[in-house]
C-alpha cells in the first residue's frame, strides 16, 4: 500500500523584544546563571506582571506577514503544571483568545506552489534552564530564559513531505529575520519547533495517530527525524500494527526516535484566564500603524531588485536569502547608486569569505559605507579589480578603511604610461622564450606576458592598459 | 457529587500534595459537602449571561519596551532552601 | 498621657504641635504590646528597636517642620501578607516562615514616605483562608472583648491589634470579607476599597481578582485618611486602574441628607442572630433620623454568592500557590531524595489543612471535565451578582447590611465543618465578587458582650459616600469609642 506523510508544527520563536514579556530584565542570550532575572520573572510572592508592549506589536507584525486575522479582544491565559524550570508553575499564554489566527504562508518545493495554513499565532513567556550537574548529579536551575517573550506559530497539518517541512520553516525564519522580531538563532534555541508526524494510506481522508517530537532545533534533524517517523509507522500499520499516539524523542548520535517515559498523569493544564493582566484591545488604528510600518519582507525585495536593479533572479534570490546580506546590498548601493557592483561583490566576494571562514550571514559586521567607497575607487579607476577583491577580504575580515588602506598600501592603480611602457620592454627583453611562443602562435603567451609584467607593477597597473601597449609593442616586433 | 478516593487522589496529584489516610477521608466528606453546596448554582439559568473573569473592563495596561535592571543575584537566591553556583539546586530531573 | 480615646488624626495633631512626641507613642505601644500580646497573639513578629529608632527619625523631620503627612509619626503595623524588605513575611503558614522578601510592598513604601512607624506584621490566616485567624500556623488571635472568641478573619491580627491598642491603624486584606468581617468581630472600623484602587503590589497573592488591600482604625475618618495614602495607580500592578485616587474632602460635613440607602431583604433572613439583625436594623433608624432616605429592596441573586465566591477564588488560589514548590523560597522538605519528592512533600508538610483543602477544590473546579460546570458557571453568575449590584445602585446611593451573620463565636467552634465556616461570609463575598467598595464600623453589642458591625455597600469609587454616611453615623453614636476591658485601668 500506499502511504502519505502528514506534518503538522508548532514553531516557538523568541521575540527579540529588548526586555522580557512580564518586566523590565533583558532578554540577551546567555549570561551568568541567574543574573537576568528580578522578583517579577522569578515569580517571587507578591511580585505582578507588566505587559510589554513592543510584544504585541511584533506578534501583530507576525500575523500580519503570515496573512493572519488580528483577534481585536484577546486575553492571556495560565497553563498550570509543576516543573522545576517554571518558577510560577504556571505559564502565562493564550488558549482561548489568541492574538492571530488563520493565516497562510506559500511555500515552493520543486517549482510547485502550495499555501500551509496557519491555524493561529499566541504570545506567551519562555521557561528557564535545567542544567545536569554531573558532580552531584543534581540539577542547577537558571532563570535567565524566563518570561522572555515567544510566540507560537501553530500550523495546520497540511505538510505532506519533509521538504515542505523545510521549505515552510525556511520561509518563516527569513520572514521573521526581515520582520526584525526575532533574530531565530536555532542553535541558541530562538526558534525550536514541535514537530508532529502522522502518515495514513494515500486516499484515506481521515488522519492517522500522530506522534510528537518537541523542541527540536535544527532543520537537519527535523528533516531526519520526519522521515524516520514516517517509516516507522508505516512499518508498525504494514505489521497490522496500531501507531501510539506519544511523545518521542529524536536522538540525533543514533540517528532515531524513541518513545519517552511516559508522565504519570495524562496532562490536565487547567487553563484559566490570567487574573493579573488586563485583556488586550487592537484598535484599527493600530493594526493599520503597524502595516504601514512593516518592514519590506524578502519577496518583495526580491522583485524589486530584479525591477529596479536589473539584478538576476538568481542573484536577488541569493541575496534576499538572508536579512544581513539583503541589508548590505540596499544600504551600499543607495550610498554608491552601482547596484550591479554590489551585488557581484556579494555574490563572488562575500560569498567565498563566508564559506572559507564558515560564517553565517546572520553574523555579517561590514559597513555598507565602505564597501560603497571600494566600489567608487574601482570604478573611478583608482584600484584595479583584483586589488579591489584584496581590499574587500580586509574589511571583511578587519573592518579596514578602504581608501586609507590602499593609500597606505601603495595600491592605487598606475595610470603612468610610459612607466607601464618602460616596464613592458624590459618584460620582453627579459622572456625571449615567452615572445618567440607568443609569435609562434600561442595565445597563452600573451597571457603569460601579462601577468609578468603585473607582477613587475606589483599588481597596481590598469590592466587594458598592459593588454593595449603590450600588444602594440609585439607587434611592432 | 460524590467524591470517590479516584478523584481524591487525582485532585492531590494536580496539586502536588499527599494527604494521609485519615486526611484523604475527611476530605472526601468535606469537599463532597462544599461541592453538593456549589451545585446550587445551577438553579439559576446562566444561557446568555457572559463569564466575568474580572470586575472591570479595563483593557490595555502595558509597559514601554524598555530596560529597568535586574537583581543581584545574591538577592534572588537568598531564600532558596538548596542552592549551588548560582543555581537553585534540586534532585535529578529525569531527562 | 492617655491616647485611648484619640484618633491617629488627632495624635497626629498632638505629634505635630509636640505635646507628645512619634517615639513616646511608638514605646507606649510596645509597652502596650507586652501587656496583652499573650492574651491576644496579634502579632507575628513586632520590630521594636528598628521602629523606635523610625519614630525618631521621623520626629526630628516634623521637628524640622517637614510636612509630611497627617498620619506622620504614628506607630502601625501591617498584615503579614504584605511584603516587608528584609522583614519576614509569612502569610501565617509553614511554608513561608522563614521567607524575607527582598522588596515592599507597594502600599508600605508609600506609607513609609507619609511617616507611618511600622510596629510589626500582624497575625492573619495562613494565606488569608479562613474566617477566624484559627488557620495561622503561628496560633490563634483570640478576640480582645472575650479571648475565648475568636478575632475573625483572615485580618484577624489587623482588627484585634486596634482593639487591643497594640497598633493604631494597621492594614489588612479582604478576598471575600477579611477585613470587615473581623472589624465586625472586634468593634473597629474598616474599608474594604474598589478593586485596582490600591496596588497589590507586594501582596502575596491569594485570590487575583478579588484580593485588595485596605485600612482598619479606630474610626472611619481614620480608615479614610490611611485609604487616602495608600490609594492610587501604580506601574506595577496591571489590574490597578489609573487616576484611582480619593477626595475625602467633602465626606466629613456629618450629613447623610438625602442619602438614598437600600436595605436588602434577603440579607436579613434565616441564618441571622437576632441580636445583630436588631442592632443593624436599629441603625438603620438611626440613619433615617438624620435624614437618609431608607427603603427595602429585593437582591435574591446574593444568595448564590457564597458558591459563586468560593469557585472563583479557590480557583485562582490553587494557580496562586503552585509556585511553593520548595525550590525558590519557603519550606522545602528533605524526605525522599526526587524532585517529585520535593513538590510532593515541601507542599504537604508547608501548608495546613485548609489551604489544602481550597487548592485542591480550586484544581477540582479547573480540571478537564469539570471547568464549563463550575469554573465557569461560577463566572457567569459572578457576571449575574454584579449586574444586580449595578441594578441596586441605579436606585440608591449605598446598601445596608450586617457584615456577619453572628458575633465572634468561639474558638473551635466552627472548625470542624468548613461548610458552616464559609456560610459566614454571607454578607461579604458578593462585594469582592463585584469588585465593588464597602465599609465596616461598629453598631451595638450582642447580649454576649461582643461587638456587632454593619457594612454599607457603595457603587465602584463610592468611596467618599460610603465614608460620608459612616462619618455621619459615628459622629451620633458612640459604639465605635466602647473599649474591651483589657485596655482599661492602666493601659493607654
Amino acid at each position: 500500500m500506499n502511504y502519505e506523510t502528514v506534518v503538522g508544527l508548532e514553531v516557538h520563536v523568541e521575540l527579540s523584544t529588548k526586555s522580557k514579556i512580564f518586566c523590565g530584565c533583558t532578554t540577551e542570550f546567555g549570561g551568568e546563571p541567574n543574573t537576568h532575572v528580578c522578583p517579577v520573572c522569578t515569580g517571587m510572592p507578591g511580585s505582578l506582571p507588566v505587559m510589554n508592549k513592543g510584544v504585541v506589536e511584533f506578534a501583530i507584525r507576525a500575523g500580519i506577514a503570515l496573512n493572519c486575522d488580528i483577534t481585536r479582544y484577546n486575553k492571556f491565559d495560565r497553563k498550570n503544571y509543576f516543573y522545576p524550570d517554571l518558577p510560577k508553575a504556571y505559564q502565562v499564554s493564550q488558549l482561548y483568545l489568541p492574538i492571530c489566527q488563520n493565516g497562510k504562508v506559500e511555500i515552493e518545493v520543486d517549482g510547485e506552489k502550495k499555501y500551509i495554513g496557519i491555524h493561529e499565532i499566541h504570545m506567551e513567556e519562555d521557561a528557564g534552564k535545567l542544567i545536569h550537574d554531573p558532580w552531584d548529579d543534581c540539577t542547577l536551575v537558571d532563570y535567565n530564559r524566563c518570561g522572555v517573550p515567544l510566540l507560537e506559530i501553530v500550523s495546520e497539518p497540511d505538510f505532506r513531505s519533509a521538504d515542505e517541512v523545510i521549505a515552510y520553516l525556511t520561509k518563516l525564519r527569513d520572514i521573521m529575520m526581515y520582520l526584525g522580531v526575532s533574530d531565530c538563532k536555532m542553535q541558541e534555541g530562538s526558534m525550536r519547533a514541535d514537530v508532529n508526524v502522522s502518515v495514513r494510506p494515500i486516499g484515506q481522508k481521515e488522519f492517522g495517530t500522530r506522534s510528537e517530537m518537541k523542541n527540536m532545533n535544527s532543520f537537519k534533524a527535523i528533516y531526519r527525524a520526519i522521515n524516520f517517523e514516517a517509516k516507522r509507522q508505516i512499518e508498525i500499520l504494514e505489521e497490522g500494527g496500531k501507531v501510539i499516539q506519544e511523545t518521542r524523542r529524536w536522538d540525533e548520535n543514533k540517528d532515531a526516535s524513541f518513545a519517552m517515559r511516559s508522565k504519570e498523569n495524562a496532562q490536565d493544564y487547567r487553563y484559566f484566564p490570567e487574573p493579573d493582566l488586563l485583556p488586550i484591545e487592537i484598535s484599527d488604528e493600530w493594526i493599520n500603524d503597524v502595516k504601514n510600518n512593516l518592514p519590506e519582507l524578502p519577496e518583495a525585495k526580491r522583485a524589486r531588485y530584479i525591477s529596479e536593479f536589473g539584478l538576476t533572479e538568481y542573484d536577488a534570490g541569493v541575496i534576499t536569502s538572508a536579512k544581513q546580506l539583503a541589508y548590505l546590498f540596499e544600504d551600499t548601493t543607495a550610498i554608491c547608486k552601482k547596484p550591479k557592483e554590489a551585488c557581484n561583490l556579494i555574490m563572488g566576494e562575500l560569498m567565498r569569505l563566508l564559506s572559507e571562514t564558515s560564517t553565517l550571514p546572520e553574523d555579517i559586521k561590514i559597513d555598507p559605507k565602505k564597501v560603497a567607497d571600494l566600489i567608487n575607487l574601482i570604478i573611478d579607476g583608482k584600484i584595479n579589480r583584483n586589488v579591489g577583491k584584496e581590499v574587500f577580504e580586509e574589511i571583511f575580515r578587519n573592518d579596514v578603511e578602504p581608501v586609507k588602506y590602499v593609500e597606505e598600501k601603495g595600491l592605487l592603480m598606475l595610470n603612468d604610461d610610459s612607466l607601464v611602457s618602460d616596464t613592458i620592454d624590459k618584460v620582453i627583453a627579459d622572456n625571449t622564450k615567452g615572445v618567440e611562443d607568443f609569435k609562434g602562435g600561442n595565445e597563452k603567451a600573451f597571457g603569460f606576458l601579462v601577468g609578468q609584467t603585473m607582477k613587475a607593477l606589483k599588481g597596481k597597473a590598469n590592466p587594458q592598459a598592459v593588454n593595449k601597449i603590450l600588444k602594440e609593442k609585439l607587434q611592432k616586433l | 457529587m460524590e467524591i470517590n478516593d479516584e478523584l481524591i487522589t487525582y485532585l492531590e496529584d494536580l496539586s502536588r500534595l499527599k494527604l494521609s489516610e485519615e486526611e484523604e477521608e475527611k476530605a472526601k466528606v468535606d469537599l463532597g459537602k462544599i461541592l453538593n453546596y456549589i451545585d446550587k448554582l445551577n438553579e439559576l439559568d446562566t444561557t446568555d449571561v457572559e463569564a466575568m473573569s474580572h470586575p472591570f473592563a479595563f483593557t490595555n495596561n502595558f509597559r514601554d519596551d524598555i530596560l529597568t535592571g535586574s537583581s543581584d543575584r545574591e538577592i534572588i537566591l537568598a531564600n532558596a532552601p538548596v542552592k549551588k553556583d548560582g543555581c537553585f539546586k534540586v534532585p535529578k530531573t529525569v531527562e | 498621657m492617655d491616647f485611648s480615646n484619640k484618633t491617629a488624626l488627632e495624635i497626629g495633631q498632638m505629634i505635630k504641635n509636640k505635646e507628645i512626641s512619634s517615639v513616646e507613642i511608638t514605646k507606649q505601644m510596645f509597652e502596650n504590646i507586652k501587656k496583652t500580646e499573650k492574651n491576644i497573639n496579634a502579632y507575628i513578629s513586632v520590630f521594636e528597636d528598628v521602629a523606635v529608632k523610625e519614630a525618631e527619625k521621623v520626629q526630628a523631620e516634623i521637628d524640622k517642620g517637614e510636612e509630611i503627612s497627617p498620619l506622620a509619626g504614628i506607630p502601625m503595623a501591617v498584615k503579614d501578607n504584605i511584603c516587608t524588605k528584609g522583614y519576614n513575611t509569612t502569610c501565617g503558614s509553614k511554608m513561608l516562615e522563614n521567607f524575607v522578601p527582598p522588596y515592599n510592598a507597594t502600599v508600605v513604601d508609600k506609607l513609609k514616605s507619609a511617616g507611618a512607624v511600622i510596629l510589626g506584621k500582624l497575625n492573619m490566616d495562613e494565606f488569608a483562608m479562613g474566617g477566624s485567624t484559627e488557620t495561622s500556623y503561628f496560633g490563634t488571635a483570640k478576640n480582645p472583648w472575650d479571648s475565648e472568641r475568636v478575632t475573625g478573619g483572615s485580618s484577624g491580627g489587623s482588627a484585634a491589634a486596634v482593639a487591643a491598642e497594640e497598633a493604631i491603624y494597621t492594614l489588612g486584606s479582604d478576598t471575600g470579607g477579611s477585613i470587615r468581617q473581623p472589624c465586625s468581630f472586634c468593634g473597629v472600623s474598616g474599608i474594604k476599597p474598589t478593586y485596582g484602587s490600591v496596588s497589590r503590589y507586594g501582596l502575596v497573592a491569594f485570590a487575583s481578582s478579588l484580593d485588595q488591600i485596605g485600612p482598619v482604625g479606630r474610626d472611619i475618618k481614620d480608615c479614610a485618611t490611611v485609604l487616602e495614602i495608600i490609594s492610587g495607580h501604580d506601574v506595577k500592578d496591571s489590574t490597578s486602574i489609573k487616576d484611582s485616587s480619593f477626595d475625602f474632602s467633602k465626606s466629613f460635613d456629618g450629613s447623610v441628607k438625602g442619602l438614598k440607602i437600600g436595605i436588602p431583604k434577603n440579607y436579613f433572613g434565616e441564618g441571622l442572630d437576632s441580636d445583630v439583625k436588631d442592632s443593624v436594623l436599629k441603625s438603620a433608624e438611626t440613619l433615617k433620623s438624620l435624614g437618609a432616605d431608607i427603603q427595602e429592596f429585593e437582591m435574591p441573586v446574593v444568595d448564590y454568592a457564597i458558591p459563586a465566591y468560593y469557585v472563583v477564588a479557590c480557583a485562582e488560589a490553587s494557580s496562586n500557590l503552585s509556585r511553593y514548590d520548595g525550590i525558590k523560597y519557603g519550606y522545602r522538605s528533605d524526605k525522599g531524595d526526587g524532585i517529585l519528592d520535593v513538590f510532593y512533600n515541601s507542599r504537604s508538610e508547608g501548608f495546613g489543612m485548609e489551604v489544602k483543602r481550597r487548592i485542591m477544590l480550586g484544581s477540582f473546579v479547573l480540571s478537564s471535565g469539570y471547568y464549563d460546570a463550575y469554573y465557569k458557571k461560577g463566572l457567569k453568575v459572578r457576571g449575574l451578582i454584579k449586574n444586580s449590584f449595578d441594578e441596586a445602585f441605579s436606585k440608591y446611593d449605598m446598601i445596608l447590611s450586617p457584615t456577619a451573620p453572628t458575633t465572634a463565636f468561639k474558638i473551635g467552634e466552627n472548625t470542624s465543618d468548613p461548610l458552616k465556616m464559609y456560610l459566614g461570609d454571607i454578607y461579604t463575598v458578593s462585594v469582592n465578587l463585584a469588585g465593588i467598595p464597602a465599609v465596616n464600623i461598629p453598631c451595638g453589642f450582642g447580649k454576649n458582650g461582643m461587638p456587632i458591625g454593619m457594612q454599607l455597600i457603595g457603587k465602584a469609587f463610592s468611596e467618599p459616600v460610603l465614608v460620608k454616611a459612616a462619618y455621619a453615623f459615628q459622629l451620633n453614636t458612640d459604639f465605635h469609642l466602647k473599649k474591651p476591658e483589657i485596655v482599661k485601668g492602666g493601659l493607654a
